[in-house]
């Protein structure tokens, strides 16, 4: 399985303000810059130029796709296309369009990784992309739901029911290998010694090889940027923190840093050291959480039980440092909840050690052992191209030489002073997935050591006054990748969007890639290899 | 590569004793708040106003708490007006209504008893806390418990969530393609009464409103150990409290 591999020339870190005046030059006429800043946004006046507008930053300015936000507002559509200009911050595309308008031009076909993005957005308000090659059936299972309910749209009923509970016995998944004695493997949504999430996969094969794999995701789907419409602050922030419970405190902050901008309040230095220190805590959990999965699912059970051990002593600390295993209920809008003592620190610290010490053997154990290795190399490969075509994000995306992380190259929260390492493999193979994934947990203790000793004394939370209108975007790199927040709040202080782009939804997009071509024994080790959430992904 | 068995052996025997011994490990439980006595009924107010989702009700100068509603939000715990007391223990589980009649599965499977657990829309904490029950620290084997992914060989139907629209189905499947006696455990209270996720057109709000519910298990996400007690009461080894459980 030889694969060629092709590594990207280390291009010029893009600069915003340099990539603005490339669009001035190009797009003259379309385009007119309406804020420059941390989130700059170029607001595209000709709907028709947007494809091109994308190609330009995503191919030629070097930027990454961030997401699509799809706004219902009053009078129009407000639709954001998030660029990340890799060094030097966020950029969104708007386009507005009137609220009769049904469609816009597809982005998908010169950038990639918007292609789920507007799949959902066609299933949940109802927006078509002309020219794109599938919408339908994504969210809203076209065995379970109708074609004709726009769900985020703001007329929607909420509490009604609106399917009737049963399968429409007709529906077929849509099957592509057509060469005689093709037949699709389904797996799930109820698998995976019953540990599982609800995630179904059609793999299509001829025998011995997975030729084509799908992920049907969103069986969790509970419509939370829905749910959270009409919340005030403090009640969204509950389900912000509770719609991907493995990486809980990440998208709690990214929330509250949202609000936090919104409200124009900066936080006090402890609580920002405090989070800091939480979602390393968060970090080497996952990412243990993850190596236990991939020490599973090689059938390695000695080495799965070590590992699993350190994770759950990493939960008991986490609960004795913070009151909850899954840091619930800390982060809120200006600050900490709480407070900590010096002995909590301590604790912490030692049991963080004992557990890096542990994980440290174990991955030398790990690399002397030929069976688990062999089930590794070079199987799952993700090239750097397709990474980079896929836009992949996280460990994931790490382990095939991108560089994409949020504490590097969009700095927030107190990361600009710290010293870490951003580990980088360019194989792409499961065993890379594997070192990324040590090597960060590492790094996470380092950040978390670094941290504790510049604690500064101080309160933890300042005021917020979440009263204030308006919108703005929230970022944090959570374990499995960059994750992006974007929030409205009205005048009266109510949630009006919320919108949440997860590493997941990024990543699954990229699943296939690794999967196919490879055979079906792999299929559970490169799916713990890539460690993703589909509940993350679902919402 | 035979360093795994010394490396496994070296380290000992690892499990809890629990049920015969009380697990005592700071961090196995997070605990939650229970009936707590005010200096006046200002405060008892003041603890029910920063309840989220109405677990707590003050009544005088005391507020008594709905256990099986509470999130785990800690708003009543650190940095509120008003402290509620706190109980770190685990024993949770409790039976839906307390005109129910809880009826554990016959004796023969008291120490052999097959689960199937159903993620319907979880976020994924109450799934890991389930899943760490086949951790060493825990090794429900010990106490013949036993995870299947079939539902042919299951006994008792595990569910974690609030019961997304797109899990319903798959969810029913499961359930009828279980042979009887059969059991319905709802871990968490997202499985309970949907939480936060509460009753929309995208979650049903609970577990109750497709299925029998036979025990019910509740806490955001409940720890492994309280998880583990829902189970020891289906097979008859530990006795649920009646529910709704209200501390007061």
């Amino acid at each position: 399985m030889n694969v060629a591999r092709v590594l990207i020339p280390p291009a010029d870190p893009p600069n915003l303000d340099r990539i603005i005046v490339g669009l001035r030059e190009r797009f003259n006429s379309a385009v007119c810059i309406v804020e420059t800043g941390a989130v700059g946004s170029v607001s595209c006046k000709d709907v028709a130029t947007l494809p091109a507008l994308c190609h330009y930053l995503f191919w030629d300015a070097g930027c990454s796709f961030g997401g699509l936000i799809v706004e219902e507002r009053s009078q129009n559509w407000e639709l954001r296309y998030l660029f990340l200009a890799r060094g030097s911050g966020w950029l969104e595309v708007l386009v507005t369009l009137p609220l009769e308008a049904t469609s816009v031009p597809t982005i998908s076909a010169n950038v990639h990784s918007a292609d789920w993005h507007e799949r959902e957005a066609e299933d949940l308000f109802g927006l078509q992309f002309e020219n794109h090659p599938r919408l339908g059936d994504f969210v809203l299972h076209d065995q379970t739901w109708g074609e004709s309910i726009a769900p985020f749209r703001k007329q929607f009923e909420m509490a009604k029911v609106h399917v009737n509970g049963q399968v429409n016995p007709s529906w077929r998944p849509l099957l592509v290998v057509q060469d005689p004695g093709a037949f699709a493997m389904p797996v799930g949504p109820v698998y995976e010694g019953g540990f599982g999430e609800s995630v179904h996969f059609i793999l299509e094969t001829v025998g011995e090889d997975v030729l084509r794999a799908v992920p049907r995701l969103f069986f969790n789907f509970r419509g939370v940027e829905k749910i959270a419409e009409g919340k005030d602050v403090n009640n969204a922030l509950l389900l912000s923190e509770r719609f991907a419970a493995k990486s809980s405190f990440a998208h709690s902050w990214a929330f509250c840093s949202a609000v936090e901008r919104i409200c124009g309040i900066g936080i006090p230095p402890r609580a920002q050291r405090f989070r800091v220190i939480l979602s390393e805590l968060e970090r080497l959990r996952h990412h243990v959480g993850a190596i236990t999965g991939i020490c599973e699912s090689t059938a390695l059970s000695v080495s799965a039980a070590q590992a699993a051990i350190i994770e759950e002593n990493l939960l008991r600390v986490s609960c004795r440092f913070t009151g909850h295993r899954y840091l619930f209920g800390l982060n809120i809008p200006g600050g900490l909840r709480r407070d900590f003592l010096k002995s909590d620190l301590d604790n912490l610290l030692s049991g963080v050690l004992r557990a890096v010490e542990e994980l440290k053997v174990l991955e030398e154990r790990l690399s002397f052992t030929s069976s688990f290795l062999d089930r590794l190399e070079e199987v799952g490969i993700v090239d750097p191209k397709a990474a980079r075509d896929l836009n992949l994000v996280g460990p994931v995306g790490r382990a095939s030489g991108r560089c994409h992380d949020l504490r590097r190259e969009c700095p927030y929260g107190g990361y600009e002073d710290l010293e870490f390492e951003v580990p980088r493999e360019n194989e792409g193979d499961g065993y890379a997935r594997l070192r990324v994934l040590f090597l960060e947990a590492y790094q996470s203790v380092r950040l978390m050591r670094q941290t504790i000793n510049r604690l500064e004394d101080g309160p933890v939370h300042g005021s917020c006054r979440p009263q204030l209108a308006g919108a703005a975007l929230g970022w944090v790199e959570a374990p499995i990748g960059a994750t992006v927040h974007w929030l409205r709040v009205n005048d009266s202080g109510l949630v009006d969007r919320y919108r949440i782009i997860t590493p997941s939804f990024n990543n699954w997009l990229g699943f296939h890639v690794a999967v196919e071509d490879f055979a079906f024994q792999d299929f559970p080790i490169i799916l713990a290899t890539f460690g993703l959430s589909a509940t993350e992904c679902d919402r | 590569m035979s360093f795994w068995f010394w490396h496994g052996l070296r380290r000992g025997i690892q499990s809890t004793r629990y049920p015969s011994v009380m697990e005592t490990t700071p961090g196995v439980s997070p605990g939650r708040p229970t009936f707590t006595k005010f200096g006046s009924s200002i405060e008892a107010q003041q603890a029910e106003a920063e309840c989220p989702v109405g677990a707590i009700v003050a009544r005088g100068k005391t507020a008594d708490v709905v256990l099986g509603q509470c999130i785990h939000c800690q708003r009543c715990h650190f940095g509120a007006r008003s402290v509620m007391d706190w109980r770190n223990d685990y024993e949770w589980a409790e039976t839906p209504s307390a005109n129910q009649l809880y009826v554990p599965m016959p004796p023969a499977y008291r120490h052999s008893l097959h689960v199937i657990v159903v993620d319907a829309g979880d976020c994924g904490a109450c799934l890991h806390e389930v899943k760490q029950l086949n951790n060493p620290l825990y090794n429900v084997h010990r106490l013949g418990i036993f995870f299947t992914p079939t539902p042919r060989a299951a006994d008792v139907l595990l569910v974690v969530g609030p019961i997304s629209e797109n899990m319903r189905v798959p969810l029913l499947k499961t359930y009828e393609a279980m042979p009887t006696p059969k059991r319905v455990l709802a871990v968490g209270v997202c499985a309970i009464n949907g939480g936060i996720f509460g009753r929309s057109a995208m979650s049903a709000g609970g577990v109750a409103s497709m299925l029998p519910v036979d025990l019910e298990v509740p806490g955001d996400p409940p720890p492994p150990l309280a998880v583990l007690h829902g189970l020891l009461a289906i097979t008859g080894r530990k006795t649920p409290e009646k529910g709704p459980v209200v501390s007061r």
